[in-house]
């Protein structure tokens, strides 16, 4: 006989027992460290940081520990306690020009001041599988890095590309962890939307834009990783007191260039920023951004990625992962009805076919 | 881990190659056509050069010698990349002189010196479609290839000339092949264009991630579309390389501060050696671009 299920507090608990289990793995195999992951899966961490909206390298690790590798949860883990954190303030744009760089690439110029600088990167090596390869290797020691105009200043002294937007007056920028998303969105809004929003859905934007859906011309003008300075003023003191380095990933896209009877064409930009060594991500960020600016730019809205409420919407994958895997909540309910109701439906339903078919049969 | 799995020579199985070179043979026979293929996953990313490499593995033979260049030069990053993948995974000979070549990978240029009827000229191709950012979808546009359906492309080139003046496509600039298909010369800038024309080379295109080889057969006529009143006009930077002197080959600009400071460079880098160390005979190297 049929029993309809009782008893979920002791079942929930259980599962998360198991849950603990799992989590540890086989007891004979050593427990991975909160130092291990740090160093060893940065990008993991990077990413986690990233989406998480939060810059602490320890909390991350945490979070990818405990979610078990999951990065959307452990995303989720650390913006659930992002969100308990008192605000002081907003810092000062950070300076990426003045950026300590690890890694510096053009792809629209074949050299440039300060060189091409490699960094620790994936792209030149083969993808054959090589455990040995995955361990440690010394560097040869680097040259010390010079100054490094950013590419994007260098094309704006030429007035070949449009100027990068001033800052309100008031300094104010938006911030959706603070105020609700409205549309049409303004830039800054958009652009924090795209740094919290999901890797992959960035990338599958990003990509389609190459394809023909919303094409925008880029060329990546620069992509730079380094440490970057965090300065805040207290009200107290009125100026400007460092707080810390942090490492960020930036990409300048130069895109379709733009001219007007009243204005000679310029180049356009995609602008892709994020925390730690995320290159992919800020790379789909800039190919996003530019095609988000169609209509500020006069272009034909026709592609999903120029779509502002369809991408804004949909980036945040702590937001997706939730509304797509509450379908496993009990939906019992709501499902009672609709079975009511397609019951009745085909309890009315009489085809005209079946009645003549009757017939039939009876003649023969 | 010492089962370390073993590769055949340039890398792809037999059978790889085999269905490669059906496909390839089928592009020959067709000029301009792109021919589907089944493109395997390469140690490298899509979009770096997959159909190129797979191209290449699947006609190279021990006796080739190979060379590859990116943006017109054996030295940046993707080329040795590449050439190193292929001095691994073969073993064949490379070099960074277009004559001695037989095989010459590309990405975004011909070489400036004219190639012979031994040589094969392979390009990455990105986005095989020409109509492809006239119309995203694949059955659209294979439809509008069966029909020689072309207006579209036409009808864009007038647009950029209504709107600007002239024709706004500076690279990937499409051509007609053997008066039936247009085609995608691959990003190339479009002063490679005339090179691609009756060329003595067999010029053979991989598009990996897009899953396309087309081709161009030796001596083929390949037009750049345009219009009567607004013929093809090839285009490159009017200077000087600051190395070698020369004035015709496609100039790479090299930024030498933040205060304006640049200067020209060959962007194929074997044809400014070639002159640098014969300079005498600097001259006569030029190939003659009509």
């Amino acid at each position: 006989m049929y029993v309809a299920a009782k008893g979920g507090e002791k079942a929930i608990e259980n599962a998360h027992r198991l849950l603990a289990h799992e989590r540890r793995g086989d007891p004979s195999i050593p427990e991975l460290s909160l130092e291990q992951i740090k160093e060893q899966l940065r990008l993991a961490v990077d990413r986690v940081m990233c989406e998480g909206s939060l810059y602490d390298r320890e909390l991350a690790a945490v979070a990818i520990k405990q979610a078990r590798g999951d990065l959307i949860e452990a995303i989720f883990l650390l913006r659930a306690f992002r969100a308990t954190l008192p605000r002081f303030g907003g810092s000062e744009p950070v300076d990426t020009g003045a950026m300590t760089v690890g890694r510096r690439i053009s792809a629209a110029f074949k050299d440039l001041p300060g060189g091409q600088v490699l960094g620790p990167t994936f792209d030149y090596t083969h993808r054959l599988l090589d455990s040995e390869g995955a361990s440690a290797m010394e560097p040869e020691c680097a040259q010390a890095i010079t100054a490094m105009p950013r590419v994007t200043d260098i094309l704006a002294a030429d007035d070949l590309i449009e100027q990068s937007p001033r800052s309100r007056p008031d300094g104010r920028v938006g911030d959706l962890t603070q105020d609700p998303l409205n549309f049409p969105a303004d830039r800054d809004v958009r652009l924090q939307n795209l740094a919290r929003g999901d890797e992959g859905f960035l990338l599958a934007l990003g990509y389609s834009t190459q394809r023909g859906y919303g094409r925008t011309h880029p060329f990546a003008g620069e992509i730079r990783l380094g440490e970057v300075m965090i300065e805040f003023v207290p009200q107290e003191l009125g100026f400007p007191v460092p707080l810390g380095e942090i490492t960020v990933t930036e990409c300048q896209m130069i895109n379709q260039f733009r001219g007007s009877a009243t204005e000679p064409a310029r180049f356009t930009r995609g602008y892709g920023l994020t925390f730690g060594h995320s290159e992919r991500k800020a790379m789909a960020m800039a190919l996003v951004d530019r095609a988000l600016r169609a209509r500020e730019l006069g272009e034909d809205i026709k592609a999903p990625a120029q779509d502002e409420e369809f991408v804004l919407s949909h980036t945040d994958n702590v937001q997706a992962t939730g509304f797509v895997e509450h379908l496993k909540l009990p939906h019992h309910v709501d499902f009672q009805a609709e079975l009511g109701l397609l019951r009745r439906l085909r309890s009315e339903f009489k085809p005209e076919r079946e009645a003549a078919h009757v017939v039939e049969e009876a003649a023969e | 881990m010492s089962s370390a799995p073993a590769y055949n020579f340039a890398y792809l199985d037999e059978q790889t190659k085999r269905m490669i070179r059906r496909a390839l043979l089928k592009a020959v026979a067709i000029p301009g056509y792109q021919v589907p293929f089944a493109s395997r996953e390469m140690p490298m990313p899509y979009g770096w050069g997959t159909g190129g490499v797979q191209v290449t593995a699947s006609i190279l033979g021990p006796d080739d010698v190979l060379k590859v260049i990116d943006q017109g030069s054996d030295d940046t990053t993707n080329a040795v990349s590449i050439r190193k993948f292929f001095i691994k995974t073969a073993g064949v000979r490379t070099t960074t002189s277009t004559r001695e070549a037989t095989v010459i990978q590309t990405r975004h240029r011909i070489p400036e010196t004219a190639l012979g009827a031994d040589q094969i000229l392979v390009f990455q191709v990105p986005i095989p479609e020409p109509l492809r950012f006239l119309e995203p979808r694949e059955t659209e546009t294979r439809r509008m290839h069966a029909l020689a359906d072309y207006g579209l492309m036409h009808v864009k080139l007038y647009e950029d000339i209504a709107r600007h003046g002239h024709i706004a496509t500076t690279y990937a600039y499409p051509v007609k092949v053997d008066e039936r298909y247009v085609m995608d010369p691959s990003p190339t800038p479009k002063f490679d264009n005339p090179k691609m024309n009756d060329c003595a080379a067999l010029q053979l295109f991989g598009a990996g991630r897009e899953k396309r080889v087309y081709a161009v057969p030796p001596y083929t006529r390949v037009e750049s579309l345009d219009f009567e009143d607004h013929p093809f006009e090839r285009y490159r930077r009017d200077g000087t390389c600051v190395l070698c002197g020369t004035n015709d080959s496609f100039l790479d600009e090299v930024i030498t501060d933040d205060r304006g400071g640049r200067m020209f460079v060959c962007s194929d880098t074997d044809y400014c050696e070639i002159r640098r160390s014969r300079p005498a005979a600097a001259p006569a190297m030029a190939r003659d671009h009509e």
